[in-house]
């Protein structure tokens, strides 16, 4: 499984401002976004933790996909080193993928990382707090789906 | 038939769009209960409802410019996969138009194929999936003979989808039981055409 996605450009690590990875998690359901997130600083140990938001429910509440809370949340965890963005499924990946393909609403250097959404959100916090670039949080995330659970 | 169309001419496509979908908002919904998640209906209803609003209030000055800002608004309003779909159908198509202020039917055909390919690269469906796909490409190819003919040929190709298996979306998991039910995101993007014939025969 390789750790490329789509994105907008940029590698991480290079970039001025010297900020660390930022996580977005996108999830049809506010609960399942906010207690992954939640789920993910637990287990991601102590100490200094990257940035991540969760980004979870429809436009107004509700099931479903909010283009604006991902560009928000995308936006408040740009440190300038990237941001890579895991979702659930349907609309929460055509939405990620539409902003990138077509819009301006996400920031240089946001990509949508292909990875298992409660696994990768672990591996992409543990992987962006130790300071690993947009490719090595990319690469991390994706890697969870090798791990076999029987 | 020739003659050049408009910033007007697209609002008002956009415009009679959102009143087609608020009409068949219950059917769309009914189609998506049987094979999906019954929120078709709902969702594009609040889409194009934004986006009527947006345009009534502060026109964009190019054809390209008003399906752009259509485009950008079904991504953020509508919370579903036709959202992005939708959104990306016409902010491909609206870049495509450029900044020319009045467009050809044959330039806003080139325009939506470049919208429709874009929509099937995002979605990694083809014709045949039981997608809005079977609808818009034999629209878009009538369009190059007329209004009239793109609108049949999306109404033809939504039709065309009840026989088939869904490969692609939540309905695709239902397999085998997904036969027998029209794609409602087909029978969505034929009333985009049935609007666009009812605008250009005024």
């Amino acid at each position: 499984m390789s750790g490329e996605g789509i994105g907008r450009g940029g590698t991480s690590g290079e970039r001025a401002g010297g900020g660390r990875v930022g996580i977005v998690l996108v999830s049809h359901s506010a609960a399942v976004a906010d207690a992954v997130a939640a789920l993910a600083r637990g287990l991601a140990g102590g100490g200094d933790l990257a940035p991540v938001a969760a980004a979870g429910g429809a436009p107004g509440g509700g099931l479903g996909t909010s283009a604006d809370l991902i560009a928000s949340a995308a936006k408040d965890v740009d440190g300038g080193a990237g941001v890579a963005i895991l979702v659930d499924l349907g609309s929460a990946v055509l939405t990620v993928k539409a902003l990138l393909a077509e819009g301006d609403e996400l920031p240089e250097g946001a990509r949508l990382v292909d990875a298992p959404f409660v696994e990768g959100a672990v591996a992409a916090l543990v992987t962006a707090s130790a300071g690993g670039d947009l490719d090595a949080v990319a690469a991390a995330a994706s890697e969870a789906y090798a791990y076999r659970k029987e | 038939m020739s003659g050049t169309y408009g910033a007007g001419f697209a609002a008002r496509w956009m415009a009679a769009t959102a009143e087609a979908v608020e009409r068949e908002a219950g059917r769309l919904t009914e189609l998506d209960a049987a094979i999906g998640d019954a929120d078709h209906g709902a969702n594009l209803r609040r889409g194009f409802a934004a986006v009527a609003d947006a345009l009534a209030k502060e026109p964009p000055a190019t054809p390209g410019a008003v399906l752009v800002t259509a485009g950008r608004l079904l991504i953020s309003t509508v919370g579903g996969a036709s959202g992005p779909l939708y959104g990306t159908l016409l902010r491909r198509a609206g870049k495509a138009l450029g900044e020319a202020g009045e467009v050809t039917r044959t330039e806003l055909a080139d325009a939506l194929a470049a919208g429709v390919a874009a929509v099937g690269q995002l979605g990694g469906a083809v014709a045949g999936d039981k997608t809005m796909l079977d609808a818009l490409e034999p629209a878009v190819a009538g369009l190059r003979e007329s209004f009239a003919a793109a609108r049949a040929a999306a109404r033809d190709g939504a039709l065309a989808t009840v026989p088939l298996r869904a490969r692609k979306g939540r309905a695709a998991y239902l397999g085998e039981r997904s036969v027998g039910h029209e794609d409602p995101g087909a029978a969505s993007s034929a009333l985009l055409f049935d609007a666009l014939e009812e605008v250009a025969a005024g």
